[in-house]
């Protein structure tokens, strides 16, 4: 709220100046929609600032509040040339070796949920970061803070869950740590796991690779680990019959870098679901992505409570999809790839990177209309990982 | 899905849109308004706008509650939260819009206990479950949801509860038409008409509007298909020079309403002399209070509330866009100062506000469907 003053004098200002420029009042002529629009995007350019005083829920949502407390505060903090890109795990290079390293922090609420629990969450997510950057996951480390009073059947329950997802995934838990805090200062268990990977593949991926004329394709349905999440809390008093879409990334995208070199990036769409991760390309490539609403895979549960609760799938949460960006014409052959697994089984081409509308995703809706897909503002589910 | 595609269907809009078209005059300019915010809503997701002509412009109306919540109030609900063991309900639309000093979200997250709810039911579940504590409900909307809150109160009564009460923002939508047909600053032409609100009042309210007024009145249901075809039943009306209250949202909307709803609203509430609507200034008759005799649950009544009214900030242009004046990207601060994360106008907060909708949605140059039969 403080500087709240300023930066709307700023834009009276600017809208003034503009006018002014235009050599005619603020108001009047045809062209001045796109006058606006591209204000609006320098407006969008500006390096961000926190303008909160204390953080929100928004701050954990993965979108647009994500991105400017990860750049004004973490980035302009830490900056240097590895984190810069922002990328899933950072890229490394010791001793001629390519090695990359994440870590992911995980707050589910509730701990156990249809199709899975914290412990693979934390297995999979910190997995799915170390294989969308090109590496093969090796090793992770786990850190637990525990709540006074928390039950030591669920947390052996949850270490067997982190066990057999680690077995899955071919990695090990080398190395942890434990905190308690008092009853009251967490809820039950969270927990930080960190993995590091080799980058075998001759690849360089990442979002700002992107080229016009690549293809958007996602590896399965999308938004069910958010549904799930959603429904296992029981406020919404919606029964359906759904599990989360957990899963380690790691073989599915071994299998689509041999098939498909050409693959210039990879995201898993956790928080902030494949609308983020879209807008991050478009972002980052400096290019239009255009996404077709009737290609997008939607099971019909998910489709069913979206249009109940009011939300759009593309931005609720998935733990076991993938989307990623390949040169157009290995689009076939990346697509065979997903498909001969079954992880993949459900994947399909969603779109394309274009020259036209750069910086934004544009949706071409069923309806035959078109409209923007921006980050998402406010967090319509917390604690979802 | 069942129920949804056969409602999102591109073929039957094309051929809809084609009709629109053939029925334009040549040189006419036709300005049409939907009154709710649901309806903006969906024209923006939808993309609804490239189907139409260039001679048809819709122009969006107040029926977004949010947005027409002045900011008195919203500092009035911040006041009643921060009193002592209170917990302050909410829809979750509410939680970001800007008081004098700042939003629900800001108060969450400096330690005041204000829980998002889904239903006014769900408060009460809360008020039971925390017997030491005053739960207030922050009842917002229009006929839509008066009836919910009617009904939680009705449902207090009958539990007993002493601990749970209403801060009534309740409005309703016919003064607020009245108010903008009697604006010197705008034409219109024609009114897509609040499908869900009519499901309480029926379409006998808008008669007045055809009659008296001479515009035709089309209620609408929400999908996209509904409102191209209420925008082609506005342009026949339009053609054939009438002007009639007309319903297209038949599968859902009783010409005489929900009785039973309205019952439910006249036992718990009355009207307001009058009420601050967010950029519209006090039109009278506009909104609900708690009757007298359920005033245990009115929070109004329980504590001490400071009604002061709170001028809106100066470079807010809310009220022209509320009323049509002025189309979202026309305000000065539009997507500069005021942005969805920062809003400081409430159309830029609930996704039914016309600014949040455009900028969200629309922020781009429209490229028309081609509907020309070959």
């Amino acid at each position: 709220m403080t500087d709240r003053g300023t930066w709307v004098d700023q834009a009276l200002r600017e809208h003034e100046e503009h006018a002014r420029q235009a050599g005619r009042p603020a108001g009047a002529g045809t062209d001045r929609e796109q006058q606006v629009l591209d204000r609006i995007d320098r407006a969008r350019k500006r390096r961000p600032r926190v303008r909160e005083e204390r953080i929100t829920m928004s701050h954990g949502s993965g979108g647009k509040a994500t991105r400017t407390l990860v750049e004004a505060v973490f980035l302009d903090a830490f900056r240097n040339a590895l984190l810069e890109p922002l990328e899933d795990a950072a890229q490394l290079h010791l001793n001629g070796s390519r090695v990359a390293l994440t870590t992911d922090s995980y707050v589910v609420s509730p701990l156990f949920f249809p199709g899975g629990d914290i412990g693979d969450l934390a297995v999979n997510g910190t997995v799915n970061d170390l294989a969308v950057s090109g590496a093969t996951p090796l090793y992770l480390s786990a850190g637990f803070i525990l709540e006074e009073g928390f039950p030591v059947a669920d947390l052996t329950r949850i270490t067997g869950s982190m066990k057999a997802a680690a077995e899955v995934a071919g990695v090990q838990v080398v190395t942890g740590d434990t905190k308690v805090v008092q009853k009251g200062k967490a809820d039950g268990c969270y927990i930080n796991t960190a993995g590091i990977g080799v980058v075998e593949h001759d690849v360089s991926l990442g979002v700002a690779n992107a080229q016009p004329g690549d293809a958007v394709i996602v590896s399965g349905p999308i938004g069910e680990h958010g549904v799930t999440i959603m429904l296992a809390r029981g406020e919404l008093d919606i029964e359906a019959d759904i599990t989360s879409d957990t899963a380690p990334l790691n073989g599915l995208i071994a299998e689509l870098l041999s098939a498909a070199p050409g693959v210039r990036a990879l995201r898993d769409a956790t928080r902030g679901g494949v609308a983020t991760i879209l807008n991050e390309v478009a972002t980052a490539a400096g290019a239009g992505v255009l996404v077709s609403e009737d290609a997008i895979p939607v099971s019909p549960v998910v489709r069913g409570a979206s249009e109940l609760l009011g939300i759009d799938p593309m931005y609720v949460a998935c733990e076991g999809r993938l989307v990623a960006v390949v040169a157009g014409d290995q689009a076939e052959a990346a697509l065979a790839a997903l498909h001969a697994s079954p992880l993949g089984a459900g994947a399909a081409v969603i779109g394309q990177i274009t020259d036209d509308h750069p910086g934004i995703v544009l949706l071409r809706t069923a309806f035959g209309g078109t409209r923007i897909v921006d980050l998402l503002v406010g967090d319509p589910l917390p604690r979802i990982c | 899905m069942r129920f949804v595609d056969e409602f999102r269907d591109a073929d039957k809009a094309h051929a809809l849109a084609a009709k629109i078209a053939e029925l334009c005059e040549p040189g006419r300019q036709y300005k049409l308004m939907e009154v709710c915010g649901g309806h903006t809503h969906t024209i923006y997701k939808h993309g609804l706008e490239d189907y139409l002509p260039e001679s048809v412009t819709l122009v969006h109306g107040p029926g977004c509650p949010v947005c027409v919540i002045p900011m008195g109030r919203v500092d009035d609900a911040m006041h009643l939260a921060a009193q002592p063991d209170t917990i302050m309900t909410s829809f979750g639309d509410m939680m970001r819009v800007p008081g004098s000093q700042g939003s629900f979200f800001d108060a969450k997250a400096a330690g005041t206990d204000i829980r998002m709810v889904y239903s006014p039911l769900d408060s009460l579940k809360i008020a039971r479950r925390n017997p030491d504590k005053r739960v207030v409900f922050m009842a917002i909307g229009m006929e839509t949801t008066t009836p919910s809150t009617a009904m939680t109160v009705l449902r207090a009564a009958a539990e007993g509860l002493d601990n749970f009460s209403i801060f009534c923002n309740h409005v309703t939508i016919i003064p607020a038409i009245k108010a903008i047909l009697d604006s010197p600053d705008l034409r219109l032409d024609g009114f897509i008409g609040p499908g869900h609100v009519s499901t309480v009042i029926g379409c006998r309210p808008y008669e007045f509007i055809a009659r008296d007024y001479g515009k035709p009145v089309v209620v609408a249901g929400f999908e996209p298909l509904d409102i191209l075809q209420s925008i082609y039943m506005l342009m026949v009306q339009l053609a054939e020079g009438r002007s009639e209250v007309e319903n297209q949202y038949t599968r859902v909307v009783p010409w005489d309403g929900n009785l039973a709803a309205l019952k439910a609203i006249n036992q718990v509430m009355e009207l307001r002399p009058y009420f601050e609507w967010r950029g519209l200034g006090f039109i009278s008759h506009s909104a609900m209070r708690v009757r007298p005799e359920y005033a245990r649950f009115d929070a109004e009544m329980l504590f001490d509330v400071p009604g002061v009214r709170v001028a809106d900030p100066k470079a807010c242009q809310c009220g022209e866009v509320l009323k049509g004046v002025l189309k979202p990207w026309e305000c000065k601060v539009f997507g500069t100062a005021c942005t969805p994360e920062t809003p400081i106008g409430t159309c830029m907060v609930s996704p039914e506000g016309a600014c949040a909708a455009y900028y969200n949605f629309g922020r781009m140059n429209r490229r028309r469907v081609d509907v020309s039969i070959s």
